[in-house]
């Protein structure tokens, strides 16, 4: 009964939800079963909080490596819980919202996890610097045309693309760097993207039969077919 | 000559000095350690940050087709702007929505400003109270714009909105019920909307209006993505979205068509235009390392041939 009711729950939604799709009296249905969906998804958001303090009081209490850390990620957890739930420090109180100008929350939220995401993203401009430099290599063929690629996308989108070949008469525009980074983006970028959505979409497609039939059962935490 | 003036020129020496220098070195077949490219990185990136420098930008068609579709909308027409991203690509794309606000606003379109991600709207309010709303004094929350903030629920958001938006936002950001506001007197689902524009590059962001929105209930789509994320909605132009602003690039071409339509939005602030300074140094850092890279490769290779 363990296996048979999480698969007759799955063939059952996945069948209903296909015809809602395809027959017009049951559209409502689909939208019905989003907004279970969500109701469901809540509950996700206290298992995601009781997970992430489980996980770190353990580390805590067992003096783990890095425990320290955990002190900041329970103490920021718990901080921001508190300011969002009771509202504290929030000019318009309790009915008002979280993210009112001048409120705590949103003060946290501009003041320290903005600039610290940024930070983090910002990082990226280093690491693809150094990754540039040892990865495009003219090694072979199929390098060399990666390179050039890579070379023409980066300097047509800096405004050095267009003075350089600003000479280039009208009539071999297509050779200026910017319009060449157009052209590599809206065909042979396209043609491999276009490639991998279908790919992707007829995987989607066998996938979910495979589920709905049962085929498929990984998802139970049984992999024995 | 100003100081700022003076500051980039003693920059651009230190970078092209130092560059030049790593290039005699390559021709030695000397590889750079990684801590050298992250300082010229830093240098890079600081400089212009320090000392401003901006480039004069011309919209390219992808760009230039989200401008003039927004144009081309008679007043009054409605638009929804969802604001799909976190802090961490905000530095990316928020100028670009900002911008796309302002435009819509400043055209007389009536706004509805929605997130998909929790952290989207946070980012919504500070761009709205910083950035958009200043600019606008005469406009007024429920009549020619409203926010109806963030839902969880992902793409399943979007499939319940396409056919009635009550369902998943009663109410707005400020617990006012979608039914006591008149921007939404004639809007029951996404259908009614004349433009969607989403702004993000994650999950869900610009491929999931497209293809919950788009798609089925035939809405026009414009979306503003972070750079990385831009080649993967080419597929989408020009039938299912209406134009593409990629990374800074795409928002500062969009600022600059803004600006040289309607010039009183300059003293507000170009951020995308601003950004493409660092942008522009740190690409040709990059371009001249790669250079520097092959050169070293190509030397090392013969000496290595030449050794056997």
């Amino acid at each position: 009964m363990r296996r048979q009711i999480p698969l007759f729950i799955t063939f059952f939604v996945g069948t209903l939800l296909i015809f809602s799709v395809f027959i017009p009296p049951m559209e409502t249905w689909g939208e019905d079963f989003t907004l279970f969906f969500d109701i469901i998804a809540v509950f996700a958001f206290f298992l995601g909080g009781g997970n992430l303090m489980r996980v770190h009081f353990n580390k805590l209490t067992r003096r783990k490596q890095d425990w320290t850390y955990s002190i900041v990620t329970l103490a920021g957890f718990f901080f921001m819980l508190v300011l969002g739930l009771l509202k504290i420090g929030n000019p318009g109180g309790i009915a008002a919202s979280v993210t009112a100008e001048g409120s705590w929350f949103q003060t946290m939220f501009n003041d320290v996890l903005n600039p610290l995401q940024s930070t983090m993203y910002a990082l990226l401009a280093f690491f693809v610097a150094s990754a540039s430099y040892r990865a495009f290599r003219a090694k072979n063929r199929e390098a060399t045309i990666l390179l050039v690629a890579a070379f023409i996308i980066l300097l047509g989108r800096t405004p050095f693309g267009m003075y350089i070949t600003a000479w280039v008469p009208e009539s071999f525009s297509v050779l200026q760097i910017p319009n060449l980074a157009i052209w590599i983006m809206n065909s042979p970028n396209l043609a491999g993207q276009r490639a991998i959505i279908i790919g992707i979409g007829l995987g989607v497609v066998s996938m979910s039969m495979r589920l709905i039939l049962g085929i498929e059962r990984t998802y139970l935490g049984d992999d024995s077919g | 000559m100003t100081v700022g003036n003076i500051g980039i020129i003693i920059s651009l020496v230190i970078i092209f000095g130092g560059l030049l220098a790593l290039l005699i070195r390559s021709v030695m077949a000397k590889e750079v350690d990684r801590r050298v490219i992250f300082l010229f990185i830093f240098v890079a990136v600081a400089a212009p940050i320090l000392f401003p420098i901006t480039f004069e930008e011309k919209a390219t068609p992808v760009v230039r087709a989200v401008f003039d579709k927004i144009e081309s909308l008679p007043a009054d027409s409605k638009v929804l702007l969802s604001f799909d991203f976190d802090p961490a690509m905000a530095p990316e794309v928020q100028p670009m929505a900002n911008a796309i606000s302002r435009h819509c606003l400043e055209r007389g379109h009536k706004v509805v400003f929605m997130s998909l991600w929790a952290t989207g709207q946070a980012l919504m309010t500070q761009s709205l109270d910083q950035f958009i709303l200043p600019g606008f004094p005469d406009i007024r929350d429920g009549v020619d714009y409203v926010n109806i903030g963030y839902k969880a629920g992902n793409e399943g958001v979007l499939n319940v909105i396409i056919t009635d938006f009550r369902k998943m936002f009663p109410t707005d950001v400020n617990s006012i019920p979608l039914d006591s506001i008149s921007l939404f007197d004639n809007i029951r689902s996404c259908k009614d909307m004349d433009l969607v524009v989403s702004i993000g590059g994650g999950k869900p962001g610009p491929k999931e209006w497209v293809l919950f929105i788009g798609d089925p209930g035939d809405v026009p789509v414009a979306v503003g993505t972070a750079a990385v994320v831009a080649p993967q909605l080419y597929p989408y132009y020009p039938n299912q979205v209406v134009g593409i602003l990629g990374g800074i690039k795409g928002a500062a071409e969009y600022e600059s068509e803004l600006v040289h339509n309607y010039p009183r939005f300059n003293e507000m602030g170009t951020p995308g235009l601003r950004m493409m300074g660092p942008q522009t140094m740190a690409h040709m850092v990059i371009l001249a390392f790669i250079i520097i890279g092959n050169i070293a490769f190509f030397t090392g290779r013969r000496r290595e041939k030449n050794k056997v």
